[in-house]
């Protein structure tokens, strides 16, 4: 009988491969062999009758909330006309797939508060580095207040480059988006260079928040932060802020700056 | 602190009945309000089957680490409870934490399930001002210890070291016996470490590559391309090389038996004798590599169980694992046991001498490993190597064999090892000698005898749907085989192990090739054949998986609270195979029975009870079922664990 008798296969999954390889494992089996069962089920597959603890005290605590913020940019930009002081932060709140985030960022320049862009966001992780966000933005700020509503993306991109990218749609029907990147190059484990920048869309212009259509505006910095701790690291930087396009000509016409290069001290911290 | 030279001495109750006295000085003392036990290390004159085991809070400070630690009788590490094979004991342990729960859990020990002090599987926990009485036999005999299993009490110092006398004589007595109990001290809290590693998974590591770090590297690699090609290849990965250890020496000072290095605990021995020390890791986050420069250790006992004597010169010791040695110091001068923590941000450390108070030189730290390419489960194929050319060896050596049960993959247990001159010599291995496969022959083909089962079944399956053919000349294999396939690339896991490799021979990173005898798992083996010789009728394949970005651990893609109980039938058997698609070690223990590892040591593989799963690896053990309940089953490293690396095991 030897060779001649397979084993049975039971294999909910078809896969050639393994038949061909329990085939020549058959060899040398005898028919008194007992037939194989491959489950391609995992042995702690979720179950219809959970195990039910003493007491219902749980063993471990995996599904804990955290809360966390961070200042990425808290710095003041220094130019022979004056100092602007500029703040990006984030905090969350949540678990390990659901979050609620708070994201604000705003520029102080001359005693007029611009670029305020607040956002209140649920956050899904929905993949191994990244998260879906969707919620509402407020451009709120010393200019006309906007309302955007906000769905994007955040997470770690290949070669570990820090991303997100957010599209919003206003209460009159605008559109814009919100591309912002960085990444961390270790000089030592503590002295860390970071590029960054932050680029803005607009379908429209809105010459009272000075956009433009397309491409509107850009906030870049090249930070060199010293981490004393992880979670305190002031830093120096060299920061641009500028207008491209459309909206450079809109700034330019109401006699604002277009572009400028600074000097910058700063600040990132977190909790 | 300054304690008499002869609370240090270590005396068995040998030593004691010849009159010495020392051990029941220590003896008069063992529940003493002292913060660090100033009997750590020392093995009670006398076993006692009766205890009362008080858990409070205690304000110590260690290295200018201050905490209020819960702890059991004042002390750190706790008392080392002494028994005997065979006797009932019963441990009355009462908390007296103001808002807490507690409980002990006694690592490693077979005893009914309500008395195993897991809360919620074993009992309710105990809570504060009240008592709870262990009551159990003791079946086996062997060092153990104990610990806290609620909440993070175990990370803060609720553990302490068991030494259970053999009911025959112990065929390993030393004039000398002390427990080494390693374990860290910080003040930093454990909820505190998971929350920043949730936010920055790299928060404790501050041994990355960098660019100050780059013309070393380049050098090592030979040229700063070929590094930077390395660089680019973990970056697009987004893991780094460097992620040794979670939580490093940063904030950890890594204790031995409650003293810090600066402490230097101090063993005493006489020139001549033989010395037997107790290693326990009752750390919850670190791995740690032995050596006693100067000294030869001869291992004669793992996880509690006896095993062939093996002389090394080094051993890692993972989370929760035990290691006796036996070493004899024939000079009258001082020797250091020096401990690394793996990721080599720290030591601990203590002194064996022939006076209390002496110290030895302490050698500096080796490198600091780094992962590659095998730890991310691909195996040990060098590029342009195919696929085809790395089975050929395999199945020559195979079909030479008469009786193979598997024509396609190397036999797991071929016993190629050196050091295991006496293993038995199966069928295929004994193929394997015929064909002349030294281990240097295969290296000369880039693939040493361990990696052969894992590439075979990589080239063969990449969904892993082959049961391995594990068990050379033929038991029969396993009826059900509970495959849940490569876990998906999710939010829980990062990576998939596409060729796991048999690691068994490796004692493990960083240790490879170091010029020191390093003990390996393949060169453990029990003194006594197993007590359950069935083959399996049922093999579970587990994955080990993780995020190490969000920092989420788990099994197959999932953490505990997404998973189901495994359920096993009263008295199966069944292997468990690990499959860790994780870069980092996992130290996997399975409460309540027995995990034999097979490793190629036949009716002799040694019984432990918390196994590591080293990165890029597939192994096996088996469990007989033998004990109803529920147990847990789970990564020994704390944080792992309370974030999803944990499972209930039924047995029904």
């Amino acid at each position: 009988m030897k060779g001649i008798i397979f084993p049975v296969l039971s294999v909910v999954l078809a896969c050639s491969a393994a038949g061909q390889a329990r085939a020549d494992n058959s060899q040398s089996q005898d028919a008194t062999s007992p037939v194989v069962t491959i489950q391609h089920l995992a042995a702690d597959a979720p179950s219809a009758t959970p195990f039910v603890p003493v007491g219902h005290m749980n063993p471990v605590m995996d599904q804990g909330t955290y809360f966390h913020g961070i200042l990425n940019e808290m710095e003041g930009r220094y130019s022979a006309s004056g100092t602007d002081f500029r703040w990006d932060g984030e905090s969350w709140y949540g678990s390990d797939y659901n979050k609620l985030w708070l994201k604000s960022e705003g520029t102080l320049e001359r005693g007029r508060l611009q670029d305020g862009q607040q956002e209140l966001l649920y956050s899904r992780s929905v993949s191994t580095y990244f998260d879906v966000q969707a919620g509402v933005r407020l451009d709120l700020d010393d200019g006309p207040m906007r309302t955007w509503g906000a769905f994007g993306i955040q997470g770690l991109a290949l070669y570990q480059f820090e991303v997100q990218a957010t599209a919003y749609v206003s209460d009159e029907g605008r559109f814009a988006a919100k591309v912002e990147g960085s990444y961390d190059f270790l000089l030592t484990n503590r002295l860390i260079l970071q590029p960054q920048a932050e680029f803005n869309f607009y379908t429209k212009s809105d010459a009272a928040r000075q956009s433009g259509a397309g491409l509107s505006d850009v906030d870049a910095g090249l930070r060199l932060r010293y981490e004393i701790w992880r979670k305190f690291a002031p830093y120096i930087a060299v920061t641009y802020s500028g207008y491209l396009t459309q909206a450079r000509r809109i700034v330019h016409d109401q006699g604002g700056k277009t572009g400028t290069t600074r000097f910058t001290l700063g600040i990132r911290s977190w909790f | 602190m300054k304690f008499s030279s002869r609370m240090r001495d270590g005396l068995t109750r040998r030593s004691f009945v010849t009159g010495l006295g020392a051990g029941g000085f220590a003896a008069a003392f063992p529940r003493s309000a002292w913060a660090i036990s100033p009997v750590a290390g020392i093995i009670p004159a006398q076993s006692s089957a009766q205890w009362h085991l008080n858990i409070s809070q205690k304000h110590i400070e260690i290295d200018r680490k201050a905490l209020k630690a819960p702890c059991v009788d004042g002390s750190l590490p706790g008392p080392t409870l002494r028994w005997r094979q065979g006797d009932t004991v019963e441990i009355k342990v009462t908390n007296h934490l103001k808002h807490e729960h507690t409980s002990i859990h006694w690592h490693g020990l077979r005893l009914p399930y309500t008395m195993d002090g897991v809360p919620g599987l074993s009992f309710m926990g105990i809570k504060p001002g009240e008592s709870f009485t262990y009551r159990f036999p003791l079946m086996q005999s062997g060092t153990y210890w104990y610990h806290s299993h609620s909440g993070m009490q175990e990370a803060q110092g609720l553990y302490g070291a068991i030494v259970i006398d053999p009911a025959e004589p112990d065929p390993n007595a030393c004039e000398r016996d002390y427990v080494i109990f390693l374990s860290e001290w910080t003040d930093v809290s454990p909820d505190d470490m998971i929350s920043n590693l949730k936010m920055q998974d790299d928060y404790y590591t501050f041994r990355q590559r960098t660019a100050a770090s780059f013309p070393q590297q380049a050098r090592e690699a030979g040229s700063a391309v070929a590094a930077l090609k390395n660089r680019l290849m973990w970056s697009r990965m987004r893991m780094a090389a460097t992620d040794i250890s979670d939580v490093s020496g940063i904030i950890y000072t890594y204790l031995l038996n409650g003293h810090s290095p600066d402490m230097n605990w101090n063993g005493v021995f006489r020139p001549g004798e033989r010395v037997r020390l107790r290693f326990i890791n009752g750390s919850s986050m670190t791995f740690f590599d032995v050596r006693i420069p100067g000294l030869e250790m001869l291992v004669v006992q793992a996880d509690g169980n006896d095993i062939e004597p093996v002389p090394v010169d080094e051993f890692r010791i993972g989370v929760a694992e035990t290691y006796d040695v036996i070493v004899q110091p024939g000079d009258e001068k001082a020797y250091s046991i020096f401990v690394q923590s793996e990721d080599r941000t720290g030591y601990a450390r203590g002194t064996l001498a022939p006076h209390a108070g002496m110290e030895a030189p302490v050698p500096p730290m080796d490198p600091r490993p780094v992962r590659t390419m095998v730890d991310m489960g691909m195996g040990d194929m060098k590029p342009g190597m195919s696929m085809k050319d790395m089975k050929m060896p395999a199945q020559s050596g195979t079909t030479a064999g008469e009786k193979s049960a598997a024509p396609v993959s190397m036999p797991h247990h071929t016993d190629v090892a050196p050091a295991n001159t006496a293993a038995p010599k199966k069928a295929a291995s004994m193929d394997m000698k015929n064909m002349d496969m030294s281990d240097d022959d295969m290296a000369g083909m880039d693939m040493s005898d361990d990696d052969m089962p894992g590439m075979d079944m990589g080239a063969k399956t990449p969904a892993k749907s082959v049961p391995p053919a594990h068990m050379p000349a033929a038991p029969p294999p396993p009826l059900e085989i509970d495959d849940p396939g490569p876990p998906p690339l999710n939010v829980e896991n990062q990576n998939v192990a596409q060729m796991p490799i048999d690691r068994l021979g490796s004692p493990g990173d960083g240790l490879e090739h170091n010029g020191r005898r390093v003990l390996n798992y393949k060169q453990l083996r029990a003194t006594r054949p197993g007590t359950d010789l069935r083959p399996p009728s049922r093999e579970i394949i587990l994955h080990l998986t993780g995020n190490m970005e969000r920092y989420i651990w788990g099994f197959n893609g999932r953490k505990y609270s997404e998973s189901g109980p495994i359920r096993l039938k009263r008295n199966e058997r069944v292997r468990f195979t690990l499959i860790n698609d994780t870069m980092m070690e996992h130290p996997i223990h399975l409460h309540g029975m027995w995990s034999e590892l097979e490793n190629g040591q036949g009716d002799y593989q040694p019984y432990k009870h918390t196994i590591i799963s080293q990165p890029g690896s597939r192994l096996s053990y088996l469990v007989t079922a033998d004990a109803p309940g529920a147990w847990a089953y789970h990564c020994h490293l704390m944080l792992h664990m309370e974030l999803g690396m944990f499972r209930v095991v039924v047995v029904e």
